[in-house]
């Protein structure tokens, strides 16, 4: 997908690159002449005395991959359901190409759904559960047979029509649920959990296939889950919401290099937190005292900071370096001593304790580039964290 | 598998003897060549033979034979949608009573129900006859109807008729092309429940029949009053069988059903 190789090779965005300044290919939510092809506006849902989505807008775009994350209970999943029919809004409208849906029902709307338990109907055979919309169109029958061949085909189920789901794998039966919410045409496919009772391996080849399916048909997608590795591998752009609201909506590497705050900081990968006091802001570089990390220096000019402030620092676990030796630079270091290391194959999490035995405990995530077993750093090793003027970030509360 | 030890072993044996020892008499005493209930004169299909030209038990055979099918099938139609109400609509207001109401004639004493529907039929004037029978009796088993398809659909898995609506299925639709084939099991089951609770039942067909419509179990009491006969012992032996063979039925589905549901 090449807006994502765009993102890539322009380099982790940072807060204060402007929207324009990183090129990306498809980027429509940043083009004012854009017609969005979903809208929520104000939508607000409340089952009793909990509210699910509370006062929510937001828009789709044509041929968005949108990804909508989130803890469970966060609303998620109520306004997927919304957005196919299943529940009501209280309050606000929802636009599907323009057009009020908000009181249309389930079977009237251009929207089709994969159900997290994939809801294959058990009685029929994948032929006749992928031809079921088409049916309910009247369609004639050979145009049905075609295309529910041309489905087959695409998620590469050939020659399985006539078996019957449960004489399927689960990643078989993953596809057929994905064909039949595929062979109507949907303007708009959601997708529920898709990935979730797939095992590992079988979950990253699918994430890359869904990608590929999704940017040939030229579809718009919108995938709810609480897998973040699965809605930054596949979204354009995600929404992290919490409580019925959306705190951020971005593409995936802003959401997570420059997260909006420190519960999004939290959510979406892994992060040290560390409280301090500003001491100097002189331009773009803001100074803070903190009682875990001694001095730090950090980038930041969005957020206008003044000296005596108390903020939140967040620093991402990979971009911290580890020595034995002090390093050279003045500021964004701190001695301590590895209380735990966590090997990971691909890399390794080492724990580290700094400003004594009951101080802070901070994450280090060490890429493992060489085969030696013998690592350099062991248990007790005593140890000193540095890291780039750039790593740091305020995180608002 | 836990082995019994001799006491519960004895239990056994009296318990089901207790309850199936004077079915198989019955059925014994119906192939006894002499006319006397009570004396064994040799093995005879003879009552069969004079049964089959009884006039009035067939007559009486064949009005409950269609009096069972069409309660039965009135019964199912109504307690399967009140089952899908109940199971559906979560805690509607006045869930508890429309509960209590539709389960109500499961425990109500039969003679309770057949008076209170005699008096129905007498203060609304209605000739009395096949259908208030028919009414009754689709009134009584519709609880029994209710409780098998409600026990089906508590596993019912909702999104499979929300994805049939995904798909373009209007409600209506949905429910024939996917609740339906779902749930036939526990509605055949249920089917055959009501068919032979009808067809059993002698109190509340006495209290809401009429002249010209006799079932077979009121004209089987009445025979007996006049002297048990081994005709009669045939008949009995034949209904057994055919309630045997429909309870059977109605449980492998009900199996089936849930091996299929779970």
């Amino acid at each position: 997908m090449s807006a994502r190789d765009d993102a890539a090779a322009a380099g982790p965005g940072k807060r204060k690159a402007s929207p324009g300044s990183v090129r990306r290919a498809f980027q429509p939510w940043n083009d004012p002449a854009a017609r969005p092809l979903v809208s929520f506006r104000n939508v607000a849902k409340r089952f009793g005395t909990v509210t699910a989505v509370d006062d929510l807008s937001l828009s789709l775009y044509p041929r968005e991959f949108f990804a909508l994350l989130g803890p469970s209970g966060c609303g998620k999943t109520t306004l997927m359901r919304m957005l196919a029919g299943f529940e009501t809004p209280d309050a606000g409208e929802i636009l599907l190409d323009g057009v009020d849906i908000t009181k249309v029902p389930p079977h009237q709307r251009p929207v089709n759904m994969m159900f997290q338990s994939y809801a294959l109907f058990p009685h029929l055979s994948v032929q006749a559960n992928i031809a079921y919309g088409l049916k309910r169109e009247g369609l004639p029958k050979p145009e049905i047979d075609r295309r529910v061949e041309e489905m087959l085909a695409l998620v590469k189920l050939d020659g399985l029509g006539k078996r019957r789901p449960d004489q399927l794998s689960g990643g078989q039966r993953q596809r057929v649920a994905l064909a039949r919410s595929l062979a109507k045409r949907p303007k708009l496919l959601l997708l529920d959990e898709p990935m979730a009772a797939l095992d590992r391996k079988l979950r990253e080849s699918t994430q890359f296939e869904l990608m590929d399916l999704q940017s040939e048909l030229g579809l718009t997608f919108m995938v709810v889950t609480h897998d973040q590795d699965e809605a930054m591998t596949m979204a354009d752009r995600m929404a992290v919401m919490s409580h019925g609201k959306l705190v951020q909506i971005g593409p995936p590497d802003v959401i997570y290099e420059a997260p909006a705050n420190r519960y999004v900081a939290e959510f979406v990968g892994d992060i040290n937190v560390i409280e301090g006091r500003v001491s100097a802001v002189a331009g773009d570089l803001v100074t803070l005292e903190s009682p875990v990390a001694g001095t730090v220096e950090l980038d930041e000019e969005t957020l206008a900071l003044k000296p005596g402030e108390a903020i939140f620092v967040g620093l991402r676990p990979e971009k911290i370096s580890l020595s034995h030796d002090e390093p050279e630079q003045g500021v964004n270091k701190v001695a301590g001593e590895i209380w735990d290391i966590g090997y990971l194959g691909d890399f390794t999490m080492v724990q580290v304790m700094v400003g004594g035995d009951d101080g802070h405990l901070l994450k280090v995530a060490l890429a493992n580039r060489s085969r030696r077993i013998e690592r350099p750093f062991a248990w007790e090793d005593k140890v000193w964290l540095s890291w780039d003027v750039e790593a740091g970030l305020v995180l608002p509360p | 598998m836990k082995r019994l030890g001799p006491g519960l072993i004895l239990a056994l044996v009296v318990g089901f003897a207790f309850l199936y020892l004077p079915i198989l008499a019955l059925i014994a005493y119906s192939f006894n060549a002499s006319r006397l209930v009570t004396v064994w004169g040799g093995f005879s299909t003879h009552w069969y033979v004079t049964l089959m030209s009884n006039e009035p038990l067939l007559d009486a055979a064949w009005l409950s034979i269609r009096l069972a099918f069409v309660a039965a099938t009135v019964a199912t139609a109504l307690g399967t949608l009140a089952a899908l109400a109940l199971a559906r609509h979560g805690a509607f207001r006045g869930r508890t009573l429309f509960t209590g109401m539709v389960l109500a004639p499961l425990v109500m004493p039969e003679v309770i129900t057949g008076l209170s529907l005699l008096l129905l039929f007498v203060a609304a004037d209605v000739e009395r006859g096949f259908w208030t029978v028919t009414i009754a009796h689709a009134t009584f088993c519709l609880g029994f109807a209710c409780i098998v398809v409600q026990s089906r659909l508590a596993g019912f898995d909702r999104s499979l008729e929300e994805a049939a609506q995904d798909l373009g299925a209007t409600p209506f639709v949905t429910f024939w092309t996917v609740t339906l084939p779902l749930i036939w099991p526990a509605v055949a089951a249920a089917w055959m429940l009501a068919f032979t609770l009808s067809l059993d039942d002698l109190v509340i067909a006495s209290f809401t029949t009429g002249p010209g419509a006799t079932t077979l179990p009121m004209r089987l009491y009445s025979a007996i009053r006049l002297g048990v006969s081994p005709e009669i012992n045939a008949a009995c032996t034949i209904m057994i069988g055919a309630v045997a063979v429909a309870v059977i039925v109605a449980s492998l589905l009900m199996k089936r059903d849930r091996l299929a549901g779970g």
